[in-house]
C-alpha cells in the first residue's frame, strides 16, 4: 500500500515511526525546528550533520526519552505520548553513545537487562529470556565474553554488548547514537555491518546518528542531513551527499566519486572557501 | 560479523575475580546465599541468647530456639533455660534483628538509587529528624504538655514517647528534603543530597541547643542513649509495632530490585529499558525512609549498619539488587544481633549502647575491606 500522506511524504510502507513537524527546545534554546522525520521497517536511516545539528536530540525525542516536543510523533500508528516507558521499551531500543559502564555487572547481566520491558514486576527471567539473550550475544559476536565484567571490555566490545542488549529487547525500531564513535576501523565497519544485516534479516527499522559521512553512505539506505535543527536534505546517500547541502551544512566544498577499489561513495574535500552557486542556495533554503 | 576481534586482553585488564556464584541464575544464587545468611542469623541469635549474666551452653540455646520456632526438640518449656532464652533474651534479639535488617536494606537501596557508595538514609535527614523529634519530646515534655500530641495523642503514653517522636521527626525530615529537591515535579538527586546535608546541619544544631539548655539530667541521658543507638530493654511490644512497617516496606522494595539494577547503569538507560524513573525514585525513597524511621524509632540512630553491611555483601555477591537486597536484610539482622551481644558483654554487667559497638567494630573492619578491595570499591 503506497499512498501519499503528510505533505507528499511517500512511505515505503506504513512507517514504523512518524514525527512531524516537531520542534523541541531545552532550557529556552530551540534545538529542533519543524523537523519531519519517519522510518519504516526494513530501513536503515542515517542521521548526519555537524555537531549541534540536533542528531542526538532527535533520537532522544523520537525514542521517548525526552518528552515535551511540540508536534505529533506516532509509533506504530499510536501517539508516542500515550505510551508508558515500558511500552515504548517493548518496541524501541536505544544504543547509547559509549558511556562509562564500569559496574561490576557481567556482559550477560547487562544483556539480560534488555529483557526488562518484557518482564512483570513479579517475574524473573525465564529460560526463554536467557535463550533470547544468548542469541543476541551470538549475533553480536560477544557470546564468548558473557561472563566477563563489562568494565574490562574494550570500546568495540562494549558497543557490541550494548547492541546485544538492544536486540534482547526484541525491538521493532533500533536507535543508535554514534555507534562508531571512538571505535577502531575494523569495529566501525563491524558494528555498522551488523546493524545493516539485522535490518535486512529482521523486520526492524533502524536510525543511526553517524559522524563519518562515507560510512553513512556505505551502510545506510537513506540519509537525513540535519543543520541547525532543521532537515536540510532527506534522500538517497548520493543525493544528500552532493556538494550543495554539504556546503551549507559543513561550509566546505566537496565532490563525491566512487572509490576505485570498492565502488562505495567517497568524498573529496576541496581547497578554498566555498563559493555557493545560485541553484544550491535555493536548495539550501529551509 | 565472523571477523569479531576477540583479542586476548592484556594483563592490565585481566578479568577480575567474578563474584560468588556469578555463573548461576538468580534463583539458585538467592537460595544458596540467603540460606547461608539464614544459618548465620541463627548462629548469631544462638550466640546472642547464650550470652548474658547467666551463660547457657550453645546447644541448649539452639534447642530452645528451635523448639520456640515450632520444632520439637524435647526441651522442657518450664525450664529456666527455656524461659531465659525465649522470654528474657529473645525479644531484644528479635528487635535487634529487625532493626539491623531494616537499616541494611534501606542502605543498600539508597546506595543503588543514588549510585553513590556513601549514601544511606542518614543523608536525606532521616536520622537528624528523628533526633530532633526525640529531643523535643523528651526535653520539652513539660512545655508541650498541653498539646494534643502529649495529651490524647500518641505521645501521651511515656513508653511510646521516644519512638513515636523519632518516627514523626524522621518522616517529616525526609518529606522536607524531598519537597526541597523537587524540580518541575522531578527529583534532582544532587539537590536532594545537598538539601539533606543542609537540613542535617540545621536539625543537628537545633538538637544540640535543646540538649544544652536542658537542666534535667535524666532527660539528657535518655536523649544521649538514644542518639548513639541502644537496644536496651526492647521487648516484644516494640517488635510487634515495628514488624509491620518494616516487613511491608522491605517486601515492596524487593519488587523494585530490577529497577535499581537498571538505575545503577544510568538514568537514561534505565528509562530506555522501560523504567519509570521518577516514580521508582519516589517509591524507593519513601520505602527506605519508612524502613529507617521504623528502625531508629525504637533503636536510636545506630550508625554504620546501613553502610557496612550492604558494602560487605556487595563485595562478595556483586551488585545485583535481586540478591543484594534480601541478603542485606538477613546480613543486617545477623550483624546487629552480634553487635548487640558484644555490647552486652564487653563491660558486663554494664551495657554499652549498641551504636558504639557497630561504629567501633564496623568502622575499622570497613576500612580494612576498603583497603584490601580499593580497586574494586572505586567502581562501586
Amino acid at each position: 500500500m503506497k499512498q501519499t500522506r503528510n505533505n507528499g511524504y511517500r512511505a515505503p510502507d506504513a512507517p514504523l515511526l512518524h514525527a512531524g513537524p516537531i520542534s523541541y527546545s531545552r532550557d529556552g534554546q530551540a534545538i529542533l525546528c519543524g523537523i519531519t522525520f519517519s522510518v519504516a521497517a526494513g530501513e536503515l536511516v542515517g542521521l548526519i550533520g555537524p555537531n549541534g545539528a540536533g542528531k542526538s536530540t532527535l533520537l532522544k525525542v523520537i525514542g521517548g526519552l525526552w518528552s515535551g516536543a511540540q508536534g505529533p510523533i506516532t509509533l506504530a500508528g499510536r501517539p508516542l505520548a500515550r505510551y508508558s516507558a515500558r511500552a515504548i521499551a517493548q518496541q524501541v531500543a536505544h544504543v547509547p553513545q559509549i558511556t562509562a559502564l564500569d559496574f561490576p555487572f557481567t556482559v550477560q547481566q547487562i544483556a539480560l537487562m534488555g529483557r526488562n520491558p518484557h518482564l512483570g514486576r513479579f517475574q524473573i527471567e525465564t529460560a526463554r529470556d536467557r535463550q533470547i539473550v544468548t542469541e543476541a550475544l551470538r549475533r553480536t559476536g560477544t557470546l564468548a565474553l558473557a561472563d566477563r565484567l563489562i568494565g574490562t571490555l574494550s570500546g568495540g566490545e562494549r558497543q557490541r554488548v550494548l547492541i546485544a542488549r538492544a536486540l534482547a529487547q526484541e525491538p521493532r525500531l533500533l536507535l543508535l547514537d554514534e555507534p562508531t564513535a571512538n571505535l577502531d576501523l575494523q569495529h566501525q565497519i563491524g558494528v555498522l555491518e551488523l546493524v545493516r544485516d539485522l535490518v535486512r534479516q529482521g523486520q526492524l527499522g533502524a536510525v543511526a546518528a553517524v559522524h563519518d559521512l562515507e560510512l553513512a553512505a556505505r551502510f545506510c539506505d537513506r540519509l537525513v542531513l540535519l543543520h541547525e535543527g532543521r532537515v536540510l536534505t532527506d534522500g538517497t546517500p548520493e543525493r544528500v551527499l552532493s556538494p550543495g547541502p554539504l556546503r551549507t551544512a559543513y561550509g566546505v566544498n566537496t565532490r563525491s566519486y566512487p572509490d576505485p577499489v570498492t565502488g562505495y561513495l567517497r568524498l573529496a574535500v576541496l581547497d578554498g572557501a566555498p563559493v555557493p552557486d545560485a541553484s544550491e542556495v535555493a536548495h539550501a533554503a529551509p | 560479523m565472523s571477523s569479531a576481534v576477540l583479542s586476548p586482553s592484556d594483563s592490565a585488564s585481566r578479568p577480575r575475580p567474578a563474584f560468588l556464584l556469578a555463573g548461576l541464575g538468580v534463583v539458585p544464587r538467592l537460595l544458596i546465599i540467603c540460606g547461608a545468611l539464614l544459618g548465620l542469623l541463627f548462629a548469631a541469635l544462638t550466640y546472642g541468647a547464650a550470652t548474658g549474666p547467666t551463660r547457657i551452653p550453645y546447644g541448649d540455646v539452639a534447642d530452645a530456639l528451635l523448639q520456640y520456632a515450632g520444632a520439637d526438640r524435647g526441651v522442657d518449656a518450664s525450664s529456666a533455660t527455656y524461659r531465659i532464652v525465649t522470654l528474657v533474651r529473645l525479644p531484644g534479639l528479635m528487635v535487634a534483628a529487625l532493626v539491623g535488617a531494616a537499616l541494611a536494606c534501606a542502605g543498600a537501596a539508597m546506595q543503588g538509587l543514588f549510585r553513590n557508595p556513601l549514601a544511606d538514609p542518614g543523608v536525606i535527614g532521616v536520622s537528624a529528624g528523628a533526633s530532633l523529634g526525640v529531643v523535643l519530646a523528651v526535653t520539652q515534655a513539660a512545655s508541650l504538655g498541653s498539646a494534643w500530641l502529649f495529651g490524647a495523642g500518641p505521645l501521651g503514653a511515656a513508653l511510646w514517647r521516644v519512638p513515636v517522636a523519632a518516627f514523626i521527626g524522621a518522616m517529616l525530615a525526609a518529606l522536607a528534603v524531598y519537597v526541597l529537591s523537587l524540580q518541575r515535579g522531578r527529583t534532582n538527586l544532587a539537590a536532594l543530597l545537598l538539601a539533606g546535608i543542609a537540613l542535617n546541619a540545621v536539625l543537628g544544631a537545633l538538637t544540640s541547643v535543646l540538649l544544652l539548655r536542658t537542666a534535667d539530667f535524666n532527660a539528657m541521658r535518655t536523649v544521649l542513649t538514644w542518639l548513639v543507638g541502644s537496644l536496651e530493654g526492647r521487648g516484644w511490644d516494640y517488635f510487634r509495632v515495628i514488624q509491620w512497617p518494616i516487613l511491608a516496606a522491605a517486601g515492596l522494595i524487593l519488587l523494585y530490585s530490577r529497577d535499581l539494577n537498571l538505575l545503577l547503569i544510568g538514568e537514561e538507560s534505565a528509562q530506555a529499558l522501560g523504567v519509570n524513573v521518577a516514580r521508582t525514585r519516589l517509591i524507593v525513597l519513601a520505602l527506605a525512609s519508612l524502613l529507617t524511621a521504623s528502625a531508629v524509632s525504637v533503636a536510636g540512630s545506630i550508625s554504620f549498619v546501613g553502610l557496612i553491611v550492604p558494602h560487605i555483601l556487595r563485595l562478595i555477591i556483586g551488585p545485583d539488587h535481586r540478591v543484594l537486597l534480601p541478603a542485606s536484610l538477613l546480613g543486617g539482622a545477623a550483624f546487629l544481633v552480634l553487635a548487640d551481644a558484644v555490647a552486652r558483654t564487653v563491660i558486663a554487667p554494664e551495657l554499652l549502647p549498641v551504636g558504639t559497638v557497630t561504629a567501633l567494630v564496623g568502622g575499622p573492619f570497613f576500612l580494612l575491606l576498603l583497603w584490601r578491595n580499593r580497586r574494586r570499591i572505586a567502581v562501586f
